[in-house]
């Protein structure tokens, strides 16, 4: 009995009327865990009742406790009828299992209907005793901490980084269950929240044990998924890299402990014997089918056997291979400088040895800390088309009659199959890794998309070589020398783009160059990865958000066709998409994209192609060429005058570009003989004055196909022998492709955007926020539209997004569009659904400068301190920054008003000044400093809450604020008499911040809370009375916000970082006046404080924290 | 290419304050755009209509969320839907109250009753301000009546505690709910000049002065009501016009003190005895609720129009009310010194805003 839960349900606030004739509600609450449940009493007669009740106590095992959430439902008690519910609280216990992290969860939460949506709030306490269970064959694994942050997290260091952990849950829909003609549509949707909910609690714990078998402590860069496969099922599954992390000190990072070793918890320690493989045994458990355990990269020397096609399913793989047309070469064995060559060779073994013990030398993370990326290839990607088919279920047969069994019972078999595809992927991917010379990939993610019975699945990443050290166990006990040994003679400026593999042994052609930087190594023309830009990495000018579409129409099928037919399209939309990307990026004079994601979705009737990357000139590459036009029939005068005409226009915006994105690269390779060797023709080349190569090999492109692709390698991805930026007018995909460069508009003047988590180019973030998620659909109304005009519709929808984005945002100018994520489906027949997830940050324009001054000798200390402890590093390089651009301009950013605020609340003595004084002015600040008190007094009460075992400031920090409290009971005292009479009087909202982002701009995160994973669905029967399907979507999307944000100050958080939006499915019938929404969220919640406080007391502090909300209206 | 959806939520509330005044006047969505473009502000960001179509599509949905929440205003502030920073809410709630001049005046002294809702299409089409921003404003109106009847304490205080408003614009709704308490005739013609402005100021004044609240300082009763007893005291008055010799004594005190300081001093000799007569008979009147509605009328019947009809300037009439009200201090006979100040007092306030043109 390895854990005691215990929940108290306190109060209720703006609970709906439910009885018509009184206009009250006589509420009570259920409070269920697992199959136990308690009942509070009624409370007759109120809006707003107060339960008080005892505490609830569940005895459970920590296996539940994990999979389980907490099910508070709360319902009107009816003495005649049945009780009518309100709606629904679910609470994931998961942030209270590990000692770090929350200690208590309370707070407001909105109870939830999936029909009515939020109907008033409950106010919820729950806490949770673990005993210490050293059971070595659990099936819990409590403590291992989840991250979505793609990098390491903040205040933590990775001592190892084990690799890459998968898992997948597969289930049968209840949605889909005969049950389901017969249940309401609340129920159906309660069941299928529910499901989710513990298959992912379920999946988290599997993953964590197969975290702890490794040996680690941790999961960051967890990505999960729900796949919808109708009929066929519910998939939830999940990939992230296992890492051993280690806390830094709480302090600014000037004092560590580096014998902290790997995070205790409380209910496990992660030692050495963890990493016998414990093969689980499949326990009586209810929840869901336990997948045997999958030999563990530890315990196998070889990969586990690909498992060839179940005769049934149809794999019409399409492999659909290596996107990554960039050149890459190898360091290779004997190319090398002398000094480099025998310790890359050995390194290489080294580095070798440590991955190949891996199953699959994937990671999930985008950036990393310095020194651990040593060499990127370039981009590989793999992509298959599977039928979705339960036939080949043998536990299920061809009869409907498996639906009365329960799904538990059933489905045992599923997780196979599916394990199965993705490994086949997986293998591809790694082995066109191996193509390119690199034995690990990195920015590594799954993706699918279903339409029917066709599934598309896809993985992408970054193939790459990394420093071993990091890999190792016991890394930590390794002396200097060892460390010298290893250290990468390049610097880390320009080390990543050094090819990584054999010049003389490339298996495509290829344009290389010697480093334009360290002229010691080769380097590919053109570089595309799916991470981040390195930190360290050397660039001109600032990055731009890059995105290609494209949109092809294909027949309606069914099957095997269908499938096949589709997987036909694939290689050719690849390519196109790849032709698309490599034009914009030249007519941007970029030379790399970082954080390139293509993803292909799949409709009835056509498939849609988006790539979107941010794109950057690393002076470690060579200048990007022009782009050419030429026409086929050169004697006709008409078209050789179009041709110019089209011509000057390309060199125009290339030129604007440039001016725009300030690339100005430095001249110093001005004499390098292999590049200064072409007459120089082009124009706007020589405006800047950086050399371009030769005519002839400006404009080649690179087309890579691994080896191993074999459907591919008989393709012509090159146009025949044409050179691809010549682009010749009279072929119709060149207009095309022409009107599709010259029609994307670039941001209005003072904003930027991008993909990534950090802006290339701009360093000097202000605080102000704006995180925002919009949803478009399409409807084309034309069926017979053609490939061409098609193309049009989509890259106008996607240009017309962006558009919308900047002129609502134009308030917070100057500022940039990070981490834009675009997700494109086909939800039926004529439908575009384009979703997107970004936020805005606001920038200093004037320090723009300042970085690369300064930047260097950051970094130039940390390289000499010990590199493991980059995430430190990283910490106060980013710190410094953005302290220093806050201290000079959070006065400005304020304005007045604000200033005056802050002042008179931070002196007590004049807070009472606050209500009462008789102020003329129309909107005066004594409303306004009353409100901020207010604020003020509740933050007080969050921090405090939450602050049970937390760091010594942020209870300073609490201290000072309650005292702040104290000080003002005459401000209580005079309004007590109305006080009474108002509904709910007092405590206002505290501020949640939320990014997709790792960090916030001027602030530290002192503490991670949490993971929130939470799944919605909302349905209506009445859509025209909720506006339509914009109106339902905009209050689920709002509604969702809140949940998200409730559960996050409940965990005592102020801020939710990498958050994301997985999935927004809608289904919509307007004829049926309904419409039903899934969406699936995930983030970190996280507690920050500003970067300025550090060394500030309390009061102070805490005002500023709360300052920051108001700069959070910017718009 | 029909835009089937089209929704953009920012975590923390997205609005521009244009947008939401054009929401509040009550323009359509389309109407807005119309607007917005014509604004041109937008010309610098090159936005199509489509963009802006979009833009304020998203804000008059935000609106229409909010706008339940703004009909209670505290729980703005800790409703959990939307994230609004606290000088956003207040902006929200100030303007989501803000009214009309025009709209109210015409509404003033009514009963806020379905029947007058009723009419608000006619005094939509008399004033200008669109029916749906007319609706909004009445509905304030009786919601922030409704609230504030049954609460005890001072009537400024509790709408600003209530609703969240601004001084300013919680004694203007104070004025409303007094007004429409004591049903005041204001729809007169001859009232017709007065603007809702002047007659806040005379609500303001009889608040603090005249209601049960002015003397009780606070506490228990409303301040809505007035205050009975003093209306009741205000008879004595009369014996103001009705003892001769205090009439005369009481004529020829103003007038050795007005002798040579104005122009209208004739006027103001032969006016004397009718003006004062006026003024005692509406102190005397008042324990009546019909003359209490009446109050307003009387005062410009019988003080202002002959006042303005001899032309007197709005500094003569100063200077007659001071010596009018200080003489009858000295007027060894006269012993309600202190309800001759409380009427008074509020009565030259008013007159000396409502004396123009």
């Amino acid at each position: 009995m390895p854990g005691k839960l215990k929940a108290k349900i306190v109060a209720g606030r703006h609970l709906p009327v439910m009885d018509r004739a009184s206009d009250l509600t006589d509420a009570f609450v259920e409070v269920k865990f697992g199959n136990t449940t308690f009942k509070t009493d009624v409370y007759p007669k109120s809006l707003n009742p107060q339960w008080n009740s005892e505490w609830f106590k569940f005895e459970v095992d920590d296996e539940d406790l994990q999979d389980e959430p907490l099910q508070i439902t709360v319902l009107d008690h009816d003495t005649y009828s049945a009780n009518d519910a309100i709606g629904k609280v679910y609470i994931d216990i998961d942030p209270l299992l590990y000692s770090e992290a929350a200690s208590v969860i309370s707070g407001w939460f909105p109870i939830y209907d999936t029909i009515h949506g939020i109907r008033g709030e409950i106010n919820v306490l729950v806490k949770v005793e673990l005993f210490n269970d050293l059971n070595r064959f659990r099936q819990s694994s409590c403590g291992v901490k989840f991250f979505c942050t793609t990098s390491i997290p903040k205040g933590y260091r990775a001592a190892i980084v084990h690799g890459f952990v998968e898992e997948l849950v597969v289930n049968e829909d209840p949605e889909y269950q005969w049950i389901d003609r017969i249940r309401t549509p609340r129920a159906s949707n309660e069941a299928r929240q529910r499901l989710i909910f513990l298959m992912s609690g379920e999946l988290q714990r599997k993953i964590g044990l197969k975290v702890l078998e490794m040996g680690g402590n941790a999961v960051v860069g967890y990505l999960q998924c729900f796949d919808l496969e109708g009929e066929s099922g519910l998939v939830v599954r999940a990939i992230g890299t296992a890492c051993t992390l280690e806390k830094l000190s709480s302090g600014s990072g000037t004092h560590t402990h580096p014998n902290t070793a790997p995070a205790s918890n409380a209910c496990n320690s992660p030692s050495k014997d963890g990493k016998e493989p414990v093969f689980g045994e499949d326990l009586p458990s209810s929840s869901g089918p336990s997948t045997p355990f999958r030999a563990l990269p530890t315990s196998s020397s070889s990969p586990p056997p690909f498992s060839p096609s179940k005769p049934c399913s149809r794999q019409s793989s399409s492999s659909d291979t290596d996107l990554s047309l960039t050149p890459k070469t190898g360091m290779g064995s004997g190319s090398m400088g002398k000094d480099a060559g025998p310790l890359k060779t050995l390194l290489r073994q080294q580095t070798q040895t440590a991955l190949e013990q891996r199953e699959f030398p994937f990671f999930t993370l985008t950036s990393f800390p310095s020194g651990f990326l040593l060499h990127v290839g370039g981009v590989v990607s793999a992509r298959s088309v599977k039928l979705l088919d339960r036939i080949h279920n043998p536990a299920l047969g061809n009869t409907r009659s498996y639906k009365l069994l329960d799904w538990n019972s059933v489905t045992a078999d599923e997780p196979e199959t599916r394990d199965a595809w993705w490994e086949e992927i997986r293998q591809e991917i790694k082995s066109h890794a191996k193509a390119l010379g690199c034995h690990a990939v990195v920015g590594y993610s799954e993706s699918t998309s279903i339409c029917e019975e066709v599934c598309i699945l896809s993985a992408s990443g970054t193939a790459a070589i990394l420093n071993p050290r990091y890999m190792r166990e016991g890394c930590l006990d390794l002396g200097g020398s060892d460390q010298r040994w290893f250290e990468d003679p390049s610097p880390s400026s320009c080390g990543f783009c050094h090819i990584p593999y054999d010049e003389l042994n490339m298996p495509f052609p290829a344009q290389l160059t010697y480093c334009f930087h360290c002229r010691r190594q080769k380097v590919p023309d053109v570089l595309f990865t799916t991470i981040d830009l390195p930190s360290d990495a050397a660039i001109a000018g600032k990055g731009c958000f890059i995105q290609a579409r494209l949109c092809r129409l294909k027949k309606k099928g069914q099957g095997e066709a269908n499938a096949t037919a589709i997987s036909n399209q694939l290689p050719f939309m690849e390519y196109e998409l790849h032709t698309q990307l490599m034009n914009k990026l030249k007519l941007r004079s970029m030379n790399a994209l970082f954080g390139l994601s293509i993803q292909i979705s799949v409709g009835e009737n056509m498939l849609l192609g988006l790539a979107s990357a941010t794109g950057v000139y690393l002076t470690a590459l060579p200048a990007p060429g022009g782009i050419q036009i030429a026409g086929k029939t050169p004697g006709d005068l008409n078209t050789e005058q179009h041709i110019l005409n089209i011509q000057k226009r390309i060199n125009d915006t290339i030129a604007k570009n440039k001016e725009f994105y300030e690339v100005n690269p430095p001249k110093l390779f001005a004499l390098d003989p292999e590049v200064f060797c072409g007459t120089n023709v082009d124009l706007t080349e020589e405006v800047v004055g950086s050399p371009i190569p030769e005519p002839r090999l400006r404009s080649r492109l690179f087309r890579s196909h691994s080896e191993s692709s074999d459907e591919l390698s008989e393709l012509d991805l090159s146009h025949g022998k044409k050179d691809a930026f010549v682009l010749e007018v009279d072929d119709t995909d060149a207009v095309e492709d022409i009107q599709s460069l010259l029609t994307d508009a670039s941001p209005p003047k003072g904003f930027y955007s991008c993909n990534t988590e950090t802006m290339p180019g701009i360093y000097n973030w202000t605080s102000a926020l704006q995180m925002f998620t919009s949803v478009r659909v399409l409807r084309l109304s034309n069926a017979n539209l053609s490939n061409q005009a098609l193309n049009k519709v989509f890259t106008d929808l996607c240009e017309n997004l962006l558009k919308s984005f900047y002129f609502k945002l134009r308030s917070m100018i100057p500022c940039c569009l990070s981490h834009l994520v675009f997700s494109v489906a086909v939800p039926e027949e004529d439908l575009i659904q384009v979703a997107v997830t970004a936020v805005a940050m606001t920038f200093d324009k004037d320090q723009t400068q300042d970085k690369p001054a300064e930047k260097p000798i950051t970094k130039g200390c940390s390289e000499a301190e010990d590199q493991l402890q980059f995430s430190l590093e990283l910490c106060t390089d980013s710190s410094s920054i953005n302290s220093q651009s806050s201290s000079k301009n959070s006065a400005a950013k304020l304005n007045q008003n604000q200033l005056i605020v802050v002042r008179s609340a931070g002196v007590p003595e004049s807070s009472h000044l606050s209500t009462r004084a008789a102020s003329v002015d129309y909107g005066s600040f004594a409303d306004r400093c009353s409100t901020w008190l207010e604020l003020l007094r509740l933050k007080a009460h969050t921090i405090r809450r939450g602050s049970v075992k937390t760091s010594r400031r942020t209870q300073s920090l609490a201290h000072s604020v309650s005292s702040l409290e104290h000080s003002s009971p005459l401000t209580d005292g005079r309004s007590r008499s109305l006080r009474s009479s108002r509904s709910f009087g007092g405590s206002s909202v505290s501020v949640v911040k939320m990014t997709p982002l790792s960090f916030l701009p001027g602030t530290r995160i002192v503490k991670y809370v949490g993971i929130i994973n939470m799944f919605f669905i909302r349905e209506t029967t009445s859509l025209r009375e909720e506006g339509g399907v914009s109106g339902f979507l905009h209050s689920f999307v709002a509604e969702v916000f809140a949940m998200v944000r409730a559960h996050v100050a409940a965990l005592g958080g102020n801020a939710v970082v990498s958050y994301s939006m997985k999935d927004c499915v809608l289904m919509e019938n307007p004829n049926k006046n309904q419409c039903q929404c899934l969406i699936n969220v995930s983030g970190d919640a996280v507690i920050y404080i500003r970067e300025t406080d550090q060394e500030v007391t309390g009061s102070t502090a805490n005002i500023r924290l709360s300052c920051t909300s108001s700069a959070d209206g910017a718009t | 290419m029909a835009v089937e959806l089209d929704v953009f939520v920012g975590n923390t509330i997205i609005m521009s304050e244009e947008v939401y005044q054009l929401w509040l006047d009550g323009y359509t969505v389309n109407d807005a755009v119309k607007v917005r473009m014509e604004g041109g502000v937008l010309d610098e960001f090159d936005a199509k209509a489509d963009v802006v179509l979009s833009d304020t599509m998203d804000q008059y949905r935000t609106f229409q969320m909010c706008e339940r929440l703004l009909h209670s205003p505290t729980k703005l502030a800790n409703q959990l839907l939307f994230q609004i920073p606290p000088h956003r809410q207040a902006t929200l709630i100030e303007r989501y109250y803000a009214f009309d001049d025009v709209f109210v005046r015409e509404v003033l002294g009514k009963k806020l009753s379905k029947g007058t809702k009723k009419d608000l299409d006619d005094i939509s089409a008399k004033t200008g301000v669109m029916l749906k921003s007319c609706r909004r404003q009445f509905d304030n109106f009786k919601r922030v009546f409704k609230v504030v009847e049954e609460l005890k304490g001072p009537l400024v205080e509790n709408i600003r505690q209530h609703f969240l408003l601004s001084d300013k614009l919680a004694r203007d709704y104070a004025a409303i709910v007094f007004f429409a308490n004591n049903r005041f005739e204001t729809g007169k013609r001859k009232l017709q000049y007065l603007t809702f402005q002047d007659l806040a100021f005379c609500a303001g004044q009889l608040i603090n002065n005249w209601t049960v609240g002015a003397v009780d300082n606070m506490v228990e009763d409303m301040d809505v009501d007035l205050d009975k007893e003093f209306l009741q005291e205000l008879k004595e008055l009369k014996v103001l016009i009705t003892d001769k010799d205090l009439l005369d004594q009481h004529k020829s005190l103003v007038c050795t003190a007005l002798r040579g300081k104005t122009k209208a001093f004739n006027e103001m000799e032969a006016n004397f005895k009718n003006l004062s007569r006026g003024l005692v008979n509406i102190a005397t009147k008042l324990t009546n609720t019909k003359d209490v509605r009446d109050f307003f009328i009387d005062l410009v019947e019988k003080f202002i129009e002959p006042c303005r009809s001899d032309h007197w300037t709005a500094a003569d009439m100063k200077l007659y009310l001071t010596h009018y009200t200080n003489s009858a201090h000295i007027l060894d006979t006269f012993k309600h010194q202190v309800v001759w100040d409380r009427y008074m007092g509020v009565i030259k306030s008013c007159i000396f805003k409502m004396y123009h043109d």
